[in-house]
């Protein structure tokens, strides 16, 4: 019998020659992440554990994102608990706002050539599943197992048993990766896929590119899945060409490799799509929202902060502003994507149009801090959650969608399509 | 830490960890402060309401969204030691494990049981009463698989344990 590519993974993390769906098994992992908000909690924890230091200083990654640049004083506290840490234990990858490269974790560690296809990575971050785009097993967990791992340098798993999602046709002018996941999760729900890999591929994941590929791997955890995942290709090397000269093993899923469902998705003339509130999965096209008056918009996020997502954005903000009553805050991912945003001119545009430019924070996203909402409000944002209460007041309002329609609903004043504004 | 007994409190489907505790909170650690904003906003007489010994009852996916151990902090400081759902987000449960709150999915008992009702666990023999009605549900014990953690009494006792070992590698 054949295995897809996460038992392929998992298998040869644990050492044995194959696993099946319902294992659990102890893996060898690669790199183990955490950030600003868990990190406190996990280094509670390992200094509980007696670890004397992190298993290797290599692999253990430590970024300071979600409060950084510290928004107050128990969070300049926390995130000094975490660079400290990261000193002590001489932790060869720290990033930090104003510490030279820095950024959000998700788009940061495959920029800086830190995620390897067919690599096992545990982030203490439900949004680790990002990574998957790569051809990486990645996962989400809580800060305590993040520390059980800094200290051995394995966890337990069960291997997931995979589904299959298989997407036909070709992408709009407007549509994105961004889409495709929104029109997924509408069509498996938040508990659709718990425990489960979401193997994403088809002649739609095949053309898709990287960067698209992370948005819909970044959401895989809101159909409450273990991992998304797509085989590595001609793309991915592309990608990680000039990033890492370290070898990897592209592994692919076998033909006769078994999966709990196949689902087939015909995206052919898929319309943008607009997740509304209160879930990620209560989805319809945009032109069901064009009577929802915005007061802000935002673009960025491991979702889609990334430059690919800022070039999108700009095409429509160029030589137009923001319609009257809605701020836009853009905030590009990570330093990198800062200084090439600003090279090509695309700050330039957001600051014209109207729109206010941050350094790389998770901030908004996750109603940490710069430009929270107040009770009332409703926001267009491309990242990637709009619970109640997600980014400000329980009674505001997140609208989750692409940087296009992002972009176009700031400057109409409410929900638009793209092409309404841009042609 | 084995059997419960008290009032049942229910919440609904996809109860998320941004419910549990939102984000602009996250930069506490302290549980207490943490418990204090438990289901603010969210379940206001719950996060009043809720005392030692009674068991929350949830829906499908509870614990979704972030993995924010916080939100089992948070619940734990609350007075929660034992959550009856339909079925729980995957870090959420693994949090669970890891922190000595015990998560039993338990789909009928979701069911039948009202919010008031009186109730009772035995997490040993895997029974939930509902003394009101006079209903009994019956649940599958814990995997063996954390057997190891469970021994221990924690993950951070089953580490320690680990590294003294020698097993660190």
């Amino acid at each position: 019998m054949g295995l897809t590519i996460t038992e392929k993974i998992l298998a040869r993390a644990a050492g044995r020659e194959m696993v099946e769906a319902g294992d659990i098994v102890r893996v060898k992992v690669d790199v183990v992440m955490g950030h600003d908000v868990t990190l406190p909690l996990s280094i509670l924890e390992f200094e509980r554990m007696g670890a004397p230091t992190v298993f290797d200083r290599e692999k253990v990654i430590a970024v300071s994102d979600h409060f950084a640049p510290a928004s107050n004083i128990a969070a300049a506290d926390r995130i000094k608990m975490v660079r400290d840490f990261a000193h002590q234990h001489e932790l060869l990858h720290y990033f930090e706002p104003g510490c030279g490269q820095s950024g959000v974790c998700h788009a940061l560690l495959p920029e800086e050539g830190l995620i390897l296809p067919g690599s096992v990575i545990l982030g203490a971050d439900s949004h680790t599943t990002t990574y998957g785009a790569l051809g990486a097993f990645a996962t989400g967990m809580g800060s305590t197992d993040i520390a059980a791992a800094m200290a051995l340098g394995e966890t337990w798993l069960r291997v997931p048993e995979s589904l299959r999602l298989y997407y036909r046709g070709e992408l709009g002018r407007w549509t994105s990766g961004k889409d495709l996941i929104l029109h997924t999760l509408d069509r498996l729900g938040v508990a659709g896929a718990i425990y489960k890999a979401l193997e994403f591929c088809g002649p739609m994941i095949e053309k898709l590119d990287v960067s698209g590929r992370f948005t819909m791997c970044n959401m895989a955890v809101e159909a409450g899945a273990k991992n998304g995942i797509v085989a590595p290709d001609d793309q991915t090397a592309k990608y990680l060409r000039g990033k890492t000269s370290r070898p990897y093993e592209a592994l692919r899923s076998d033909p006769d490799a078994r999966y709990a469902a196949t689902f087939e998705f015909e995206c052919q003339g898929l319309e943008p799509q607009v997740a509304f509130p209160f879930s990620p999965d209560n989805v319809r096209p945009v032109q069901d929202g064009v009577d929802v008056k915005l007061d802000a918009a935002f673009i960025g996020s491991c979702t889609n902060g990334r430059i690919e997502d800022l070039r999108v954005a700009a095409g429509i903000l160029r030589g137009r502003s923001v319609a009257r009553g809605v701020r836009l805050i853009v905030i590009p991912a990570t330093q990198k994507t800062y200084v090439q945003a600003l090279r090509e001119g695309l700050l330039e545009v957001f600051v014209e149009a109207g729109g206010a430019v941050s350094t790389p924070t998770c901030g908004p996203c996750f109603g940490g801090h710069m430009g929270l909402l107040a009770a009332g409000e409703r926001a267009v944002s491309t990242t990637n959650r709009n619970f109640v209460g997600r980014m400000g007041h329980p009674e505001s309002e997140v609208y989750l969608a692409s940087p296009a329609v992002a972009a176009a609903s700031a400057v109409v004043g409410r929900l638009a399509h793209p092409q309404e504004v841009a042609g | 830490m084995k059997a419960f007994k008290g009032k049942a409190w229910k919440v609904g489907d996809n109860v998320d960890t941004d419910q549990i505790v939102a984000g602009r909170y996250l930069s506490l650690t302290d549980p207490e402060e943490l418990g204090s904003h438990c289901f603010e906003g969210a379940y206001p007489e719950l996060a009043e309401g809720f005392a030692e010994g009674d068991i929350l009852f949830a829906g499908e996916n509870f614990g979704c969204g972030s993995s924010r151990e916080h939100a089992v902090v948070a619940l734990k400081a609350l007075g929660v030691s034992c959550i009856v759902a339909s079925s729980f987000a995957r870090i959420f449960f693994r949090n669970c494990i890891n922190l000595g709150l015990l998560p039993v999915e338990c789909p009928g008992a979701v069911a039948s049981i009202d919010e008031g009702d009186e109730v009772s666990l035995d997490a040993e023999a895997g029974k939930i009463e509902d003394l009101t009605k006079g209903l009994l549900f019956e649940f599958d014990p814990m995997q063996p698989f954390l057997d190891d953690i469970l021994a221990a009494g924690d993950l951070t006792s089953y580490v320690q344990k680990r590294l003294a070992e020698g097993h660190a590698g």
